[in-house]
């Protein structure tokens, strides 16, 4: 279980984890959660364009999310965020739709996109996940201040010249940076459950930030390696197991939550 | 009439499987645009969206388990939205994220299920087609049933219209005047899992979402009113799928490949397409980041 190409499965998914734990915690704070979803699925279309042309399918999958962040940011200046992605996002699998239509024998590796082929992960794919990883964790950290400002009081950071727009384009493009190395990977689904859950567990356990998303990158690594480990001796997809888990921790995070809000209120009442 | 023959391929009045995509695209389309009007004015595109990812995800269940699917996508499209309804979906901003942790575990069921499925099956392409879905191979035998539900669907959120117009724009307001906010936001959800599965199951999960929001979003950006955004609404979803279905058709001449384009492809492009049309219009109102334009279009008096 720790030999060989299952190292490198390990390490993978470990970057994974810690990128999707960092980057999820702002989806989740933002509600930029469909948008999270919509990165990396829509960007599958990328793929099957560049296997189309014969191309390195990370560049297919950097332009198609790069395209996606700036589409579903532009669109939002004149409308809803959730219209904006909703077009982007069909618009994008409209494309891939018809580029699997023009290749014939992508079934299976479309399969792979989506659900991810986490333990076929060879030596030279490992090195440019560490390396766009600890990009995006970077850039994450750098702007950690403005963009938490900009996503919890947006007014406040307005007032401060912290301008709103610009934060959500930075904050997609890095999302889309994250997802162009990690789809091949993990798959977008997967990338999806593991943006989401973690962190929405995280948020409910505590309302400090910098705890919040120290617990969502926690969160997420136990949830992957647990994964991982039950796949391994299971043989069943990881993405179930990263799925599941990652919504049981977050039902434990909201049980834990009210309960601790119930047992605050019978301590008011009695004090 | 040889001017005719360029824009419509010859054989697509008389063929079978178009009259029954056509017609069982129009009932599709007309759904969609007017619970999409509601789904719009909510902010509920998301769990639109989402509902359909799940509902496929029922289908593979089904196909593994030997049951019809339509019953795979209608039990898990009405459990979901039980479920984001029960773990706090009223919120705006919980809202998503209840949506996005329910989808994220369904996506995890759909691995599950298409791992196993080709396991004791070997069906490959079938996530294919549940994801993309495919008009013209529809099996005429669930048609009946697929129209009686989407009438059902259709019949809830055309009952509720009023209350639940009120409940979208202002809550507030529509509990003061004792309208059971909650229970109304229930039943919509349930009729949109009712209609997002049936339309997921005929076109596919991508072309589902694109005629629940693009039409209805395009509606309430030119009509005045939310009765003439549902017909506008309508109208357009009806023309985007007949025009997508014919190009669809014309194209098995097309190149690359002659074997055709995908219909999700043309609809989706007609529906983006339209949307943007609208953006060509100067913006007479004032433009604002946090009111949505369209919410004010649909307040504003007719």
């Amino acid at each position: 279980m720790f030999t060989g190409l299952m190292l490198n499965t390990w390490v993978a998914a470990t970057a994974v984890a810690v990128i999707a734990g960092v980057t999820g915690f702002f989806a989740v704070l933002r509600g930029s959660t469909f948008a999270a979803h919509a990165i990396p699925n829509g960007a599958f279309a990328g793929a099957a364009g560049a296997s189309l042309l014969g191309l390195n399918p990370f560049a297919g999958l950097a332009v198609f999310s790069l395209a996606g962040a700036l589409g579903i940011a532009g669109l939002s200046r004149r409308t809803r965020p959730d219209v904006a992605t909703t077009l982007t996002f069909v618009m994008m699998l409209g494309v891939g739709a018809l580029f699997v239509s023009w290749s014939s024998q992508y079934a299976q590796e479309a399969y792979a996109l989506l659900f991810g082929e986490v333990f076929g992960v060879s030596a030279e794919e490992v090195l440019p996940i560490l390396v766009f990883g600890a990009l995006s964790v970077a850039a994450i950290v750098v702007m950690f201040r403005p963009l938490m400002l900009s996503s919890a009081l947006p007014e406040v950071a307005e007032a401060r010249g912290v301008p709103a727009r610009r934060m959500e384009l930075a904050f997609l493009l890095v999302m889309a940076l994250a997802t162009s190395m990690t789809v091949p990977v993990v798959g977008a689904l997967l990338m999806f459950s593991l943006m989401i859950g973690p962190a929405a567990a995280a948020r409910s356990l505590t309302a400090r930030p910098g705890l919040a998303m120290t617990l969502s990158v926690v969160i997420a690594l136990v949830t992957v390696w647990a994964g991982i480990a039950i796949s391994y001796q299971s043989n069943w997809p990881l993405g179930f197991f990263v799925g599941v888990i990652g919504a049981v921790f977050y039902l434990g995070g909201r049980a834990y939550a009210a309960a601790r809000r119930r047992l605050g209120r019978t301590a008011s009442l009695a004090a | 009439m040889n001017v005719f023959r360029y824009v419509v391929e010859p054989g697509f009045f008389g063929s079978g499987p178009v009259h029954i995509a056509l017609a069982v695209g129009t009932v599709v389309a007309v759904t969609s645009a007017v619970v999409g009007v509601f789904t719009v004015m909510r902010g509920q595109s998301f769990a639109g969206h989402s509902l359909a990812d799940i509902a496929t995800t029922g289908g593979s269940g089904a196909f593994l388990v030997g049951v019809n699917q339509f019953w795979g996508y209608l039990a898990f499209g009405a459990g979901a939205a039980a479920f984001m309804e029960m773990i706090g979906i009223q919120r705006r901003r919980g809202r998503d994220v209840a949506t996005g942790v329910v989808l994220g575990a369904a996506l995890g069921l759909a691995a599950l299920f298409l791992y196993l499925g080709t396991e004791y099956s070997s069906t490959t392409g079938a996530s294919f087609t549940i994801l993309f879905g495919s008009i013209f191979v529809l099996t005429t035998s669930t048609v009946p049933a697929l129209i009686t539900s989407a009438l059902l669907a259709l019949g809830t959120v055309v009952a509720l219209a009023r209350v639940l117009l009120l409940s979208s724009l202002s809550p507030d307001i529509a509990a003061a005047r004792g309208v059971p906010v909650r229970a109304v936001g229930a039943a919509y959800l349930m009729a949109l899992a009712v209609s997002v599965a049936l339309s997921a199951v005929i076109i596919g999960a991508v072309l589902s979402t694109a005629l629940l929001i693009g039409p209805a979003a395009t509606a309430l950006r030119v009509a005045k009113g939310p009765v003439r955004a549902v017909a506008v609404a309508a109208g357009l979803g009806v023309a985007a799928t007949w025009l997508g279905i014919l190009l669809a058709y014309d194209s098995y001449y097309w190149p690359p490949v002659g074997r055709g384009w995908p219909v999700s492809f043309f609809v989706v492009t007609l529906v983006t397409g339209g949307y943007l049309v609208t953006y060509l219009r100067r913006p007479d109102r004032r433009p604002s980041a946090q009111e949505s334009p369209d919410v004010e279009q649909v307040c504003s008096p007719a």
